[in-house]
């Protein structure tokens, strides 16, 4: 049988300029710039889009005027590239769209970001936000396995030197980084410091998806999908977030490890496994969220994320370098649905191989994620040089 | 890092370092199904639902057992004592209105259900995983209480 993808082609990436502000633009209007530039790249013309998918896309069907096009608003980041995918499979679009921004939303600074502090009943009179709700998760795996904070500053210390040399990035030449000088930031929530928790920015993307035989004649090299999957554990934020969190299903995989299943599903839909894997674009939203995901991917075993990282393996020229951009810590997080774009976006640049920063040589596959443990969801992608 | 000792200091015996938060920060909404938790509360008892059929604990009020589906949960009073399953202490505050430092943490109930709350009447360096935890109540505004947990005794 063929492959679900085999028609599918990722043609066209872009990234807007990233900043700790951009006073000139709210979220649509960075998400447009993101769209237009993502075109660009693949030499589409917003005419030719037939379906939108994520943040603005009911808006962009009007924007663009491409009334009727198919169109899924509520599809971010990886799931909704599998559904864009999924609508050029099955022949309900030829040209896909999608983009993201944000922008102007983060304007009263005396509190976190206000993505990072959703008011449900069971946690809004604890203070929890996203940090405090990711340490409650890095905590269970401390007291478990023995997992240290030097080796959460190890991760930290890494995508933030990623980040350091990456012109493009909002914190380019802020390091380097050494996990001392994680260790040395001020404390956040315990055992997170402020330098092992993503960044607060403002910035755009935009990512083009067409049918293969559109995308020959266009001016990318096509960056295919091989496999990917979507694991939830419930609402993010509403309840604790629990390690030991455990539905019914039989594998009997718990939170801990949500996206265990996601990766199994993309390496079984790929034929692939970890070793076969390049580079890995994952989602960084704090440090110890990338010993989990290598553990939950199959890269290392239980409990051995801890020594993995501290024995270089994430780091350039390692066994998987990990976030190669400078990612949620250091390139960019806009707070709504572009960081998580941007792990795809990365994915694609390097498989194209012409990152100019920390490129991964000859880089064939690549494993992107969105989400994390804290938040009781993580989706994963493969994506590939060949046409699978 | 962490506060001051638990010691008597001058022949005082000094405020913990982790206590309620004071008046005036965010406080929760109540739901249809929430309520009798919140009612409990107010009362000074700790409630969660349990399933009538198989006996499975739900995460969070829910009208359906998560495990066998069945329509018929029911509440009950805990006894209010668990263990210390995980913890933070929290130093740069989600919101200006939270006292730093504070602790959010996850209890695990004897009962065998989780909870979300947060560590009082201790300092942050006498949290540890399993710690004898007990709760205690205190308002949070307008017909609002929430349950803390403090060290219960060593025996």
């Amino acid at each position: 049988m063929a492959h679900p993808f085999r028609d599918v082609a990722i043609v066209g990436v872009h990234n807007t300029v990233q900043a700790r502000h951009l006073p000139d633009h709210d979220s649509q209007s960075i998400a447009l710039e993101g769209a237009l530039g993502a075109l660009a790249d693949a030499g589409v013309s917003p005419g030719d889009v037939d379906a939108v998918v994520g943040q603005f896309s009911a808006d962009d069907v009007l924007t663009f005027g491409l009334g009727p096009a198919s169109r899924r608003f509520l599809s971010l980041g990886i799931p909704g590239l599998l559904d864009a995918a999924a609508l050029i499979a099955t022949g309900q679009a030829d040209v896909v769209l999608m983009s993201a921004g944000g922008a102007g939303i983060y304007t009263d600074r005396a509190a976190t970001a206000p993505w990072t502090r959703p008011a449900h009943e069971f946690v809004v009179g604890y203070g929890l936000f996203t940090a405090a709700e990711f340490a409650l998760i890095a905590r269970r795996h401390m007291l478990t396995f023995g997992t240290t904070p030097e080796q959460l500053a190890t991760v930290a210390a890494t995508i933030r030197n990623n980040g350091h040399v990456n012109p493009q990035a909002v914190y380019f030449g802020r390091g380097p980084f050494t996990p001392d000088d994680i260790l040395a930031s001020r404390m956040i929530a315990d055992p997170y410091h402020l330098l092992d928790c993503a960044m607060t920015a403002e910035g755009g993307c935009g990512l083009v998806l067409a049918r293969a035989d559109r995308a020959a004649s266009l001016r990318q090299q096509p960056v295919w999908i091989l496999g990917g999957g979507s694991d939830s554990f419930g609402p993010s934020y509403q309840i604790a977030p629990r390690w030991d969190l455990r539905g019914s299903s039989a594998d009997g995989i718990p939170n801990g490890y949500v996206g265990r299943r996601a990766a199994r599903q993309a390496f079984a839909a790929s034929g692939l496994g970890p070793a076969d894997v390049d580079v890995a674009e994952l989602y960084d939203p704090f440090s110890f969220e990338i010993i989990r995901q290598l553990e939950a991917y199959g890269f290392c075993a239980e409990g051995e994320g801890g020594p993995f990282v501290a024995d270089g393996h994430i780091g350039p020229g390692g066994s998987i370098p990990v976030t190669t951009d400078g990612g949620l810590m250091s390139f960019s997080h806009a707070g709504l649905s572009a960081q998580l774009l941007q792990r795809i976006i990365r994915g694609v640049e390097q498989l194209r191989g012409n990152c100019a920063t920390r490129q991964v040589p000859g880089a064939e596959v690549a494993i992107c994620s969105n989400g994390g443990a804290g938040a009781l969801f993580t989706d994963v992608l493969l994506l590939g040089r060949e046409r699978p | 890092m962490s506060g001051p000792s638990r010691a008597a200091v001058g022949g005082e015996r000094r405020e913990p370092t982790l206590r309620p938060q004071p008046a005036g920060i965010p406080v929760p909404s109540p739901s249809r199904l929430s309520q009798p938790y919140w009612d409990g509360c107010l009362a000074g008892e700790l409630r969660f639902q349990r399933c009538d059929v198989c006996g499975t604990i739900p995460a969070r009020p829910s009208p359906i057992c998560p495990h066998c589906h069945g329509r018929s949960l029911s509440w009950e009073r805990s006894g209010g004592t668990g263990a210390l399953y995980s913890w933070t202490v929290v130093w740069r505050p989600q919101h200006p209105s939270f006292r730093i430092p504070y602790a959010p943490a996850i209890i695990e109930l004897d009962e065998g259900w989780f909870l979300m709350s947060a560590m009082v009447g201790c300092e942050p360096e006498d949290l540890d995983a399993g710690l004898r935890v007990g709760v205690e109540f205190h308002p949070a505004g307008e017909a609002i209480a929430l349950p803390y947990f403090h060290r219960e005794p060593e025996v």
